[in-house]
C-alpha cells in the first residue's frame, strides 16, 4: 500500500508540471494569435513571425512540450518509488 | 511481457517495418522505370491501388485474431514508437492529407486554426488523458466512464455520445476512399465506395485492434512518403533548396509583394467588376424564388426539346438540366453559394499572412482553435489507442511521438500551400489563356479549377481563377514537373490516410455496441469467443451502413466532420479530464454535464447553421465554445451540492494517477 503523504506530494508535483505545461502551451497559440498583427512586423528568413508561430513555430513548441513531460514524469515515478515494476 | 521479450519484439518490429519501407521504395523505383520505359499511366494507377491494398490485406490476414485483449487493445505489446505512428495514420484523415494544404492556400492565415487545433491537442491529451487512461487499461472509453464513475449510466451515455462522434467521421471517410478510388482507376464513386469498403474490412475484420493497429503502422509510412516527395522537388524547382519546410518563406515574400500589386490592378479592377454584377444578378434570382426556379426549369426543357438528337449542344443542355437544383428550396442554398463565392471574388485578394482584422474574426479564429484542440483530445477513437501500448510509461512516450509524426505532415502542409500560391501568382497570371500549362487543363477538366475569361481580355487575372481545396496537393507534382508516378504515390497516401483513419473509427463504433451495449449492458453471459465474433459481425454490418449513407455522397457530410469536434470536446473531454483530475467529481456531477454539454453544442449547431441564431458572432463550427464550459460549470456545480464519490471509487482514482500496481477492477485479460 502506498501512503497518502506520498502519493498527495507526487500529484501535486505533477500538477504543477502540468499547469505549467499548458500556460506555455496557452502562450505560444493563443497569445502568439492574438498579437500575430504585431508579430508580423518582425520578418526571420523571409517568415512574418506572426504568421510563423502559427503555421510552424507553435508546432515545434508543442512537440518539445510533449517529450518534456513524459521525461519529467518518468522522473517524478522514480523519485517518489511509484514507477512500474519491470 | 518481460523486458528480453520485449526488446527482441522492438527488434522485429524494427526489422519488419524497415524492410517493408525498403521494398516501398523499390517498388516505386520500378514503377518509375517502367513509366519510362512507355508503361500506360492507367497501369501505374492499379498497380498503386491495388498493390498497397494487397499490403495491407497481408497485414490483415497475418494479425487475424480470436482472442479478447488482441481483438479489443492488440494485446497491449505495442511500443510507443509504433503506437505514435498507429495514432498519427489513425489520426490523419484524407482531409488532412489532400484538403489541409489547400485550405490553407484558400484561407491564408485563418487556416492556421485548423494546423494549430490538430496539434495543440496532443499536448492536452498527453498531459491530461493518455498515461491515466492506460493505467486504468481496459479497452474502451466508456469502460472507463462507468470504472470511475459507477453504473450503467455513463457508460450508456457515453455509447450514444461515441456513435453520435465517430459515425458522421467514418461516412466522411468512406466518402474520400470512394472518391479517391474511382479518380485514381476511372471507375463511377459508387463502385468506388464499395471497392474502398472491401480495403477497410480487409484492414480490421480478421484481426480488429490488432490488425488496425499494424495496417495503419504501414499506412503511416506509405502516406509520409507520398507527402514529401512532391514538395520538395517544389521547393528544389523555386529556390534550389530541397527544404521546403524552411525555404517557403522566400514563396510567403513572393505572395505578399505580387498581391499587393493586384490591388490596383486595373484589369482586376475590371474582373472584380464582373463578379459584383454576377453576384447581383444571383441575389435577384433569389428573391425572386420559386417563380425563377420554374423560368430556369422551363428554359433549359425548351432549349432541349428544340435541339436536334445529335446536336452536340444536346448532351450539355441535358447535364445542365440534371445539376439543376430539384426544389425551390434546393436552389435557394445553392444560389445562395453561389452568390456567397462570387461576393467573395468581388473583392481584392486579402492578405495571406495577416490575422483577421476584425474582432470577431480574431475570436472565431481562437474559439475554433480551441475546439479542435479540446475535441481532438476528445475522440474516442484516438483516445482507444493508448489502451493498446504495453506499460504507462510507454503511453506517455507514445503521445510525444504521436504528435512528432502527425507534425511531421502538419509542419509541411503550409509549405505545399505557399508554393502553390506563389506558383499560380508568378506563372499563370498574367498569360495568355491560349497558352496555359497542361496541368491546369487537366485539374479543370474534372472541376478542381476554374479559370473563365470573365472581362474578355484574353489574359488570366487572378480574380478569374477559382481552385478547390484538394487540387493543391494533387496537382504540385505536375507543377513540380515530376513523372506519372508520383501522382499515383499522391492518390496512394490519400488512400492510405483516408483507409487508416477509417478503420479506427469502425472499431470504435463496433466496439462501442458489441463490447459496451452488448456485453456489458445486455448480455454479459457470453464466452469471450462469443464476444470476438459479435465484434467482427457487428463491424460489416457498421462497415455497410457507413458504405450506403456515403453513397448517396450528401453534401452536409463534410459540415458534420467539424461538428464532431466540438460535440467530443463538450461531452467526452470533460467527464475523462474530470474523472483523473478531480476527486471529488461524482456520477452526478460528470453525467448531467455530459447531457448538457451534448443539448448546448448541439442546440447551438443545429440553430445557428439552419434557423439564424447568433450568439456574439460564433459560427457553427466552434459551437463546442459554448457546450464545454457549459459541461464544465454544471458538473462541478452538482457535484458539489451531491453526495462525494465512495471511497472505492476514490481509491480507484488514486489508483490511476501513477503507474506502480495494477487498477484494481482494471486490466482485464
Amino acid at each position: 500500500m502506498i501512503k497518502s503523504d506520498v502519493l498527495s506530494n507526487y500529484w501535486r508535483e505533477n500538477k504543477t508540471l502540468m499547469l505549467l505545461i499548458l500556460l506555455i502551451w496557452f502562450i505560444i497559440s493563443y497569445g502568439a494569435a492574438i498579437v500575430a498583427s504585431y508579430l508580423n512586423e518582425i520578418t526571420i528568413f523571409g517568415f512574418p513571425l506572426g504568421y510563423y508561430m502559427g503555421a510552424q513555430g507553435s508546432l515545434i513548441v508543442f512537440v518539445i512540450l510533449n517529450v518534456l513531460y513524459s521525461k519529467k514524469t518518468n522522473e517524478l515515478d522514480k523519485k517518489y518509488g511509484l514507477q512500474e515494476e519491470e | 511481457m518481460a523486458q528480453d521479450a520485449m526488446t527482441a519484439w522492438k527488434k522485429k518490429l524494427r526489422l519488419i517495418y524497415g524492410v517493408y519501407t525498403g521494398v516501398f521504395a523499390l517498388f516505386i523505383i520500378s514503377l518509375w522505370i517502367a513509366e519510362n520505359m512507355g508503361l500506360p499511366q492507367k497501369y501505374i494507377g492499379y498497380a498503386f491501388l491495388f498493390g498497397t491494398i494487397g499490403v495491407y490485406a497481408a497485414i490483415g490476414i497475418l494479425s487475424r485474431t480470436s482472442v479478447v485483449a488482441e481483438y479489443y487493445v492488440a494485446g497491449r505489446k505495442v511500443p510507443a514508437v509504433f503506437n505514435g505512428m498507429a495514432t498519427a495514420s489513425d489520426w490523419m484523415s484524407a482531409a488532412s492529407f489532400i484538403g489541409m494544404a489547400g485550405a490553407l492556400y484558400l484561407q491564408g492565415y485563418d487556416g492556421l486554426a485548423f494546423i494549430m487545433g490538430w496539434t495543440g491537442g496532443y499536448v492536452l491529451l498527453a498531459v491530461l488523458v493518455a498515461p491515466y487512461i492506460r493505467k486504468f487499461g481496459q479497452f474502451t472509453i466508456p469502460d472507463f466512464l462507468e470504472a470511475r464513475y459507477g453504473g450503467k449510466i455513463p457508460r450508456f451515455i457515453g455509447i450514444i455520445a461515441a456513435i453520435i462522434v465517430s459515425f458522421a467521421y467514418l461516412v466522411a471517410q468512406i466518402t474520400g476512399v470512394g472518391i479517391i478510388t474511382s479518380r485514381f482507376i476511372g471507375i463511377p464513386f459508387e463502385a468506388g465506395v464499395f471497392l474502398g469498403l472491401a480495403g477497410i474490412l480487409v484492414c480490421s475484420f480478421l484481426g480488429g485492434m490488432r490488425a488496425v493497429t499494424w495496417t495503419q503502422v504501414a499506412q503511416y509510412i506509405i502516406l509520409i512518403v507520398a507527402y514529401m516527395i512532391p514538395v520538395i522537388a517544389i521547393s528544389y524547382k523555386h529556390t534550389g533548396v530541397p527544404i521546403p519546410q524552411i525555404m517557403y518563406g522566400q514563396a510567403l515574400q513572393v505572395i505578399e509583394s505580387k498581391q499587393k500589386a493586384l490591388l490596383n490592378d486595373v484589369k482586376e479592377i475590371e474582373v472584380r467588376g464582373e463578379w459584383k454584377k454576377k453576384a447581383e444578378e444571383i441575389s435577384m434570382k433569389i428573391k425572386t424564388l420559386p417563380e425563377s426556379w420554374q423560368k430556369g426549369k422551363s428554359e433549359l426543357e425548351e432549349k432541349l426539346s428544340q435541339l436536334k438528337e445529335n446536336d452536340p449542344e444536346r448532351a450539355k443542355t441535358e447535364k445542365a438540366l440534371k445539376d439543376y437544383p430539384k426544389t425551390p428550396q434546393e436552389a435557394k442554398e445553392k444560389w445562395t453559394n453561389q452568390m456567397k463565392q462570387a461576393q467573395a471574388m468581388s473583392k481584392p485578394p486579402k492578405s495571406y499572412i495577416a490575422p483577421p482584422a476584425d474582432t470577431k474574426g480574431i475570436i472565431n479564429f481562437l474559439a475554433l482553435t480551441f475546439c479542435l484542440m479540446v475535441g481532438t483530445a476528445g475522440l474516442p477513437h484516438v483516445l482507444m489507442r493508448f489502451y493498446t501500448t504495453p506499460t504507462v510509461k510507454e503511453a506517455r512516450s507514445s503521445a510525444a511521438w504521436a504528435l512528432f509524426f502527425i507534425f511531421l505532415l502538419y509542419f509541411t502542409a503550409p509549405a505545399y500551400a505557399a508554393f502553390a500560391r506563389s506558383e499560380i501568382l508568378t506563372n499563370i497570371v498574367g498569360q495568355a489563356f491560349s497558352a496555359l500549362p497542361q496541368w491546369v487543363a487537366k485539374w479543370s477538366s474534372v472541376g478542381l479549377i476554374s479559370i473563365k475569361d470573365m472581362n474578355g481580355d484574353g489574359i488570366i487575372q487572378f480574380s478569374e481563377i477559382i481552385i478547390q481545396a484538394d487540387a493543391v496537393v494533387l496537382a504540385t507534382p505536375e507543377i513540380a514537373g515530376l513523372p506519372y508516378v508520383v501522382a499515383g504515390l499522391i492518390a496512394a497516401g490519400g488512400l492510405a490516410a483516408a483507409l487508416s483513419t477509417a478503420d479506427g473509427l469502425l472499431i470504435t463504433i463496433s466496439n462501442a455496441i458489441s463490447h459496451d451495449l452488448y456485453y456489458k449492458i445486455i448480455n454479459p453471459n457470453i464466452s469471450p469467443s462469443t464476444r470476438v465474433k459479435i465484434g467482427k459481425a457487428l463491424l460489416l454490418v457498421v462497415a455497410a451502413i457507413g458504405a450506403y449513407v456515403a453513397s448517396f455522397k450528401l453534401a452536409i457530410i463534410v459540415e458534420l466532420v467539424a461538428w464532431a469536434f466540438s460535440l467530443a470536446a463538450a461531452t467526452f473531454f470533460p467527464a475523462v479530464v474530470f474523472g483523473i483530475w478531480d476527486k471529488r467529481m461524482n456520477k452526478t456531477g460528470a453525467v448531467s454535464g455530459m447531457i448538457v454539454g451534448l443539448l448546448v453544442t448541439g442546440f447551438y449547431i443545429i440553430g445557428s447553421r439552419f434557423y439564424g441564431i447568433d450568439w456574439f458572432g460564433i459560427k457553427t463550427i466552434a459551437a463546442g465554445i459554448f457546450g464545454l464550459p457549459a459541461n464544465v460549470i454544471v458538473a462541478l456545480i452538482i457535484s458539489r451540492i451531491t453526495a462525494a464519490p465512495s471511497k472505492e471509487l476514490q481509491e480507484f482514482v488514486d489508483n490511476i494517477r501513477y503507474p506502480k500496481g495494477a487498477v484494481k477492477g482494471g486490466v482485464e485479460e
